[in-house]
């Protein structure tokens, strides 16, 4: 469902990607791990059409070239990034926000849009599935919210939106022990044929929640190794030490 | 004495190009009686005997008009405009047919029709909404509704110029008090030539029992508007006043210099709202309405509140400091501000807080929102006299800025003389953030959506304090605004 091919991407002629090869079939669960500054959130940010990046090579998205469309095309087109650092949006509530965007994307599906007592209810149902608090939702997006919160706050996004490719950019990181079986349960009730998830981590312990089909470790913007769950645990003992650019793959491949 | 009386057709003046952008930019063929152009003794004299004012109105209208000829304009806004010629100006058009009307539903249908256009209903549906509605267009009260309804309470709403023949004790013991006729040079231009506007007195421990509000439209070319409104609330009265206002789509500015002057008792409480949408002007910095206004409220007894809310989306330069003087020992003075400034519009605008009583507190909210070649600046003055013990005051200062070519600027003057008071300052200017688009956009919600929302969610610590209807409106015209000026 996405095949990405020699993929580069600068940023003020600054080589950030350098020929990134990736294939996830669907409802695949692919993990990227890899050193500070490999360059996971900008590949994640090159597929969601963040603005300011030369980028070269093609990403085809269910047979159509996805680097074309805008963001709020590929949204539409069933592609969520769980974001890294969510944002906060003063003054806009929560509610509002996520009833807005799945309307948005109804809109351009051409599917008719849910009116507020509906999405309520659809709104209540998702919100266990994070064992969220109503309170959060009348609450402004993100604003105040605790880190752990603005993670949970982004798969509840996830469970509303329901994306066919969801992209989780470091989805575990500033989680208590709690939290991370909640949200990663949340994931997995999430996990199904049609939905196929991109998990960037530094952390092997998501991954003993979130069983990924493929392991990838991206070094120095290329994926330089590629193998199964097992691959992690490696990586949990030994570190990235000797994972360059042109060294050895280990483990199975992709 | 007898005037030219002229019909205007201006159809063919309004550029459909423009019309389109601005919703309420038709212009309607309306019977008017024109004053000649031009500013005189001889103009004054005929405004006053139109409307039949007594002798006393017009020696005052005189004094403020012989004032005025000795003063300049102001230059220290951060604004900028070709000088106006004031002899080029019609200080008077009456848009009403000859007959005077009886009834609501006697309004001319014509001038019925426009309020229909702009949302406004002057007939019976209106009692479906409980607003009592007085319109002005031009110089002239049209139609001023509910009236039986409020004087049965003992509410007093109607046209400046009725207030002058039913209720001359209470206009002349009040005009003029909170914002004199020398206060400065469009306050001083107004008090010689103003037409109309509204009239509002609370009796003493009366709560008005609906919301008051007054539409001003220009309509006429070449016209100024120069509307004068009082509002009175007597000891632990209570009223919420809003207005709005529109104007035709015209190449050529259009001069509104209005005073507002307001008065709370002990314990009263006067809560003023508006939503200004006059016409911007076009994306090239044509045309356009200039709004010169000077807005005062008397907090004189104790324990008085006022309170301004104002929502400015239009008018090619918006120049006004809506203020309170607290007099009253523990009165309280509130500011909450939205100013809009798209294509090439400029506004300087804020508020003055003048804390003279004990215990008197004041808060100021100012959000600026710049888009386009648009230019806003914050100016206000926070003053705090000797005898002002435990005086305080709040101030926060927001801008948001869009796109690379919008400008925002703050200016806050705090003069504090005595030494208990305290001031608090905040201000903070951010472009509209890249990162919440693209989130907002990653969601799937469009660009210029996403602007607006977020412009919006800028704003709601003051469009919580407008009244519902108004809280909508003004968000509708915040979007209708911003349109295309993003990408
Ligand atoms: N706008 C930018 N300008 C210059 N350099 C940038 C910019 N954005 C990212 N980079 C650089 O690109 C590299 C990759 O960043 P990226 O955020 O993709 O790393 P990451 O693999 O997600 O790291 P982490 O694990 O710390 O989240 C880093 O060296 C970063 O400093
Ligand atoms: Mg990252």
């Amino acid at each position: 469902m996405l095949h990405i091919k020699e993929l580069h991407a600068s940023i003020d002629s600054k080589e950030i990607l350098r020929g990134v090869n990736l294939d996830l079939k669907p409802g695949e669960v692919h993990a990227i791990m890899g050193p500070n500054g490999s360059g996971k959130s900008t590949l994640a940010s090159v597929l969601i059409g963040r603005d300011g990046y030369d980028v070269s090579g093609s990403v085809t998205y269910e047979g159509q070239d996805l680097l074309a469309l805008s963001p709020e095309e590929r949204a539409a087109a069933g592609v969520f990034l769980a974001f890294q650092h969510p944002v906060e949006i003063p003054g806009v509530g929560n509610m509002y926000f996520m009833r807005t965007a799945l309307n948005s994307l109804r809109r351009q599906r051409g599917q008719e849009e849910l009116d507020a007592v509906d999405f309520l209810a659809l709104a209540q149902e998702r919100m266990k599935l994070v064992e969220m608090d109503q309170t959060f939702m009348s609450r402004s997006v993100n604003e105040g919210f605790s880190g752990g919160e603005k993670k949970r706050n982004e798969i509840l996004q996830m469970a509303i939106l329901e994306p066919k490719l969801a992209i989780l950019d470091e989805t575990d990181s500033g989680l208590d022990i709690d939290a991370l079986r909640v949200v990663a349960s949340g994931v997995n009730a999430l996990r199904s044929e049609g939905r196929t998830m991109l998990v960037i981590t530094h952390h092997q312990r998501l991954l003993d929640y979130i069983v990924p089909d493929f392991v990838h470790v991206m070094a120095a913007g290329q994926i330089v190794h590629s193998g199964d769950k097992d691959l992690a645990l490696e990586l949990e003992a030994n570190g990235y030490a000797g994972l360059t650019p042109g060294s050895a793959r280990v483990g199975a491949t992709a | 004495m007898s005037a030219p009386t002229t019909t205007v057709g201006i159809s063919d003046e309004v550029r459909e190009l423009a019309n389109q952008e601005y919703q309420y930019g038709f212009s309607t063929d309306l019977e008017t009686e024109v004053a000649p152009r031009g500013l005189s003794e001889d103009i004054i004299r005929l405004i006053s005997a139109k409307k039949n004012e007594p002798e006393w109105l017009l020696d005052w209208r005189l004094k403020a008009y012989r004032h005025w000829t000795t003063l300049t304009p102001p230059t220290w806004q951060h604004v900028s405009y070709g000088p106006v010629d004031y002899q080029d100006i019609i200080y008077y058009a009456d848009p009403r047919p000859k007959k005077t009307v009886a009834s609501m539903d006697e309004v001319d249908p014509e001038l019925r029709e426009m309020f229909d256009k702009l949302g406004i209903s002057l007939g019976e549906q209106e009692r479906l909404s409980g607003v009592a509605v007085d319109a002005i267009v031009d110089s002239v009260s049209v139609a001023t509704t509910f009236k039986d309804k409020l004087a049965a309470v003992g509410v007093i709403f109607c046209s400046f110029s009725e207030a002058v023949q039913e209720h001359p004790e209470l206009v002349r013991r009040y005009l003029g008090t909170v914002v004199p006729y020398n206060d400065n040079f469009f306050a001083c231009l107004n008090s010689a030539v103003f037409t109309d506007g509204s009239f509002c007195y609370i009796p003493k421990g009366v709560h008005c029992p609906m919301e008051l509000s007054t539409y001003f439209r220009i309509n006429a070319v070449d016209t100024g508007q120069f509307e004068r409104t009082l509002i009175i609330a007597e000891d632990a009265a209570y009223v919420s006043y809003l207005e709005g206002c529109t104007a035709p789509v015209r190449d050529k500015n259009q001069l509104h210099a209005a005073v507002v002057e307001l008065v709370a008792l002990d314990d009263a409480q006067i809560k003023y709202s508006t939503v200004q949408n006059w016409y911007p002007g076009d994306a090239d910095g044509n045309g356009g309405v200039y709004n010169f206004v000077t807005k005062r409220g008397m907090a004189s007894g104790k324990n008085a509140k006022i309170s301004w809310t104002q929502v400015e989306t239009g008018s090619a330069i918006t120049w006004k400091y809506p203020g309170v003087v607290l007099k009253g020992d523990n009165s309280v003075g509130e500011f909450y501000s939205v100013a809009l400034t798209a294509r090439r519009q400029q506004a300087d605008t804020g508020s003055k807080m003048v804390h003279i009583g004990k215990n008197t507190k004041s808060t100021i909210i100012s959000k600026a929102i710049s888009a386009g070649h648009g230019q806003n600046t914050y100016r206000g003055l926070v003053d705090i006299r000797h005898s002002a013990v435990g005086a305080r005051n709040f101030t926060q200062c927001d801008s948001l800025l869009i796109g690379k070519d919008s400008g925002a600027h703050t200016l806050p003057y705090i003069d504090v003389k005595n030494q208990t008071g305290q001031v608090e300052h905040e201000a903070s200017t951010s472009k509209i953030g890249e990162e919440q688009l693209l989130y907002c956009r990653q969601r799937g919600i469009p660009e210029e959506e996403a602007v607006s929302m977020i412009v919006n969610g800028f704003c709601r610590e003051v469009f919580k304090m407008l009244p519902m209807e108004f809280a909508v409106e003004a968000q509708k015209l915040l979007t209708v605004s911003l349109e295309g000026s993003v990408g």
